[in-house]
């Protein structure tokens, strides 16, 4: 308790001092148990007032500081290195933020604001006197990543890892990467096909010995932590043996009585359960889809590569850190939204973009050629609060009307959709002709340089209309054609209706929806049930699950740009975990006392990342914290019974001095 | 209570809540100069003991800015912090605290606006429940 304490207090230019009497605050806090040198500062974070911290706590001997000045989000991190360079342990500064909490706060109130800021800076005081010098948890950290998910932001980040000089393992549910963008066709801004890029970073990756790719491979446990994950990935095989004659496959394929929809077209077209991989799909051998095939042998009489013997395989991997790139999924409408499933000509943009890929000289959907197209915006996005809808029954199917009375619980925008879609109705008029183009929207959201195509789609004549969104636009059969009504703001509200061969639902992202590698790994989802980054600005692609970054489509919706950047920032801050073979953790966990703990489990069971063990000491059971899997969120803390865990840094005494000073 | 403002203790979260309270400042929704923030990593790991700490000391009024099911640990935190404050409002009622003293409300990292929402209806409510 006989620390010496050194307390300054920031003007933030006049951010703080325009409407706290920092002065006063100086006054107010001097003489303070334990403070020795209390000071204002202009600038606290400044270079000149960082110099004068570190020779005041040198020509001092403080043991303890405290900052007043803006948030802690912000400058927490210099000020604690400033204790580092004076050899001050970080662990006794604490922030205080009269800034965003106090004069910005109560800028109608000086006197107020004066009074709070004195409080906060009290509390501050009382808190740093009972702080702890603490080391970081250092631990061992394998020197190799996982990537999971091998669409264009996991490549990406597997060669960028690669790179830096990690080893990496790329692992691929399908049995083929490049993800989503393989499926689509010219792109913007670079007008590169999905193809082109994907086969860029694909014979990128698997030039590189440092990287194994595992494709049809699934991540099925996770053991460890932060340093040292233990994965077991299940492996399935392809059935074919690596060489094959590509005129016996063919027979092969022919021969297949196994007919199913064919997921990379969306569902458009169909495939055999033997499949050859698109062009743009890596690596380029075919695989038997064994979930539909009936072993029916077909294909063993006519092509001698085909190898049932092959089993699945279970391997089994450590890595230091993993990264998540799973992507996405494509809103899939409900039947009867917007006439899905009820009238055959209305289809989603992931389907339209295949459609005009696989076409020719003309658009052909269902045997007729398509001249409109009526494009409907935000289907699965921007869905408003307290929207209720009806999901079309099999009855409502077969009626004429379509149905868009859906419950919607997506409140997001996709981001990706609007200039998507205003891309591909530009290209089917320039691939097809003769095409009209009529936009039904609620707004565009072409932003930045993606403006430039919408100006491009005006310029060639295609139709814009605008509905508010608790007003859709209908999509009705009338006459055995198919029309879409809106009631367009554009024009005073007046209805419009326009005949439609083809409708296109413009549907955004979702998240997958088979997640469950996110409940292997804890990870936490935000309120779109996208993964959710520590924080959207400050640590971006970090979770609370130390050791697993996020990036790309499965943090939230993005265009491929975005994704990519996202995948560089994410391999950057895994490779920081695995770089020095050892990594530092913040000392901040729980403890148990030995001689309170009467183990009964309840910490355990409150418990969300299996930190808590019981242990046998001096024949006693107790609690014993795992301190390099307790993350110190503190749900142990109110449901001990005896009060016998705390919180470093987040004691009991610290707490409660903290309160007393804010009342003082 | 003969004042203009309650005095206040909000126990805030590091990672969600904090944030929403950092912009409330940033946009000049102005509350109560009375209110002061303890930060924790996680309002499902707030000892009962402290709240009443806290009314032991003169605080008039705690609220709980939790994390909801924003929480960066797990989903469990809304379930657990609800436990807390029940466990808590029992505590004040075996010790005659009016349970209506302490509130709880799930305040995301943009909730800026809900936040002083709630702490000037809680304000309001703290004022005239001690003149009745």
């Amino acid at each position: 308790m006989n620390k010496k304490l050194g307390v300054y207090i920031c003007h933030c230019g006049g951010n703080i001092s325009d409407y706290v009497d920092v002065e006063k605050v100086r006054e107010a806090v001097r003489d303070e148990e334990g403070v020795c040198l209390a000071k204002t500062t202009m600038f606290a974070c400044s270079d000149a007032s960082q110099k004068e911290m570190i020779e005041d706590i040198r020509q001092n001997n403080l043991d303890g500081m405290v900052v007043a000045s803006c948030s802690p989000k912000l400058h927490l991190v210099t000020f604690r290195a400033v204790s580092e360079r004076a050899e001050l342990n970080k662990y006794n500064y604490v922030h205080a933020n009269i800034r965003e909490q106090v004069s910005w706060a109560h800028s109608d109130d000086k006197a107020g604001a004066t009074e709070k800021a004195i409080g906060i800076v009290k509390s501050a005081i009382a808190k740093v006197r009972l702080a702890e010098a603490l080391n970081p948890i250092k631990i061992h950290s394998e020197k190799a990543v996982a990537v999971i998910g091998g669409g264009v932001a996991g490549l990406r980040a597997a060669i960028e890892l690669s790179n830096m000089g990690s080893p990496v393992t790329l692992i691929e549910r399908e049995h083929f990467v490049g993800g989503r963008v393989s499926q689509w066709d010219v792109m913007f801004t670079t007008n590169q096909t999905g193809k082109e890029l994907v086969t860029r970073l694909y014979n990128d990756l698997i030039s590189r010995d440092n990287v194994t790719l595992l494709t049809g491979a699934e991540v099925i446990s996770n053991t460890g932590s932060i340093g040292d994950f233990t994965l077991k990935v299940k492996i399935t095989p392809r059935y074919i043996r690596a060489r094959c004659d590509e005129g016996y496959l063919q027979k092969a394929i022919d021969v297949c009585p196994v007919v199913v929809p064919d997921e990379f077209n969306f569902n458009i077209t169909n495939r055999k359960a033997i499949y050859h991989n698109f062009p743009s799909e890596y690596p380029q051998y075919p695989v038997i889809d064994i979930k539909n095939c009936t072993r029916c042998g077909e294909c063993e009489k006519v092509c001698g590569i085909i190898d049932f013997s092959q089993k699945e395989e279970i391997v089994e991997i450590r890595v230091g850190s993993v990264l998540m790139a799973t992507g996405f999924d494509p809103y899939t409408p409900y039947p009867g939204e917007f006439g899905y499933h009820q009238f055959e000509e209305v289809i989603t943009l992931p389907q339209f973009k295949r459609l005009t890929e696989l076409n020719y000289k003309k658009l052909i959907y269902k045997g007729k050629e398509i001249k409109n197209i009526a494009y409907i915006y935000c289907v699965g996005s921007r869905q408003i609060e307290g929207e209720v809808h009806t999901v079309a029954s099999a009855d409502d199917l077969s009626k004429d009307t379509g149905s868009n009375q859906i419950e919607g619980e997506n409140r997001y925008c996709s981001r990706y959709c609007c200039t998507s879609v205003i891309h591909t109705s530009i290209d089917a008029k320039r691939k097809f002709g003769n095409i009209s183009n009529f936009h039904f929207t609620r707004g565009i959201r072409t932003y930045g340089k993606q403006e430039l195509l919408y100006a491009e789609s005006l310029r060639l004549g295609d139709i814009y209309l605008q509905s508010y969104e608790n007003d859709p636009p209908l999509v009705y059969r009338e006459n055995g054609r198919t029309h879409v009504k809106i009631n367009d703001i554009l024009t005073g509200r007046r209805e419009i209706s326009v005949t439609a061969d083809l409708v296109v639902l413009v549907t955004g992202m979702v998240p997958r929806a088979d997640n469950s590698v996110a409940t292997l790994f804890k990870l936490p989802k935000g309120r779109d049930n996208f993964f959710n980054e520590i924080h959207m600005k400050l640590r971006p692609v970090e979770t609370v699950i130390d050791g697993i970054t996020i990036c790309g489509a499965c943090q939230g919706p993005k265009n491929i740009t975005e994704s990519m950047n996202s995948a560089l920032s994410a391999a950057t801050k895994t490779f920081s975990y695995v770089s020095k073979g050892e990594i530092e953790l913040e000392p901040i966990i729980a403890e148990v006392d030995k001689e309170l703990c009467k183990w009964c489990g309840e910490c355990q069971k409150a418990c969300p990342f299996d930190a808590v063990k019981m242990e046998t000491s001096e024949g006693k059971e107790i609690a014993v914290i795992n301190n390099s899997v307790c993350k110190g969120c503190g749900m142990c803390l109110p449901v001990c019974p005896v009060n016998a865990i705390d919180l470093i840094a987040f004691s009991d005494n610290e707490i409660e001095s903290m309160i007393n000073a804010l009342v003082s | 209570m003969n004042k203009k403002s309650a005095r206040i203790l909000v126990f805030s979260t590091e990672k969600i809540s904090d944030p929403a309270i950092d912009m409330a400042g940033l946009l000049k929704l102005h509350y109560p100069p009375t209110v002061y923030t303890i930060s924790v990593p996680c309002s499902s790991g707030i000892k009962p003991r402290w709240i009443l700490h806290a009314y032991e000391k003169g605080f008039d009024g705690v609220f709980i800015a939790a994390d909801g099911s924003d929480c960066t640990y797990g989903e469990s935190c809304t379930e657990k912090t609800g436990h807390v404050v029940g466990v808590t409002h029992q505590m004040m009622k075996d010790k005659n605290i009016d349970p209506a003293r302490l509130r709880m409300a799930a305040i995301c990292s943009v909730c800026s606006e809900s936040f002083v929402k709630q702490i000037r209806s809680f304000n309001q409510y703290l004022l005239e429940s001690t003149k009745s």
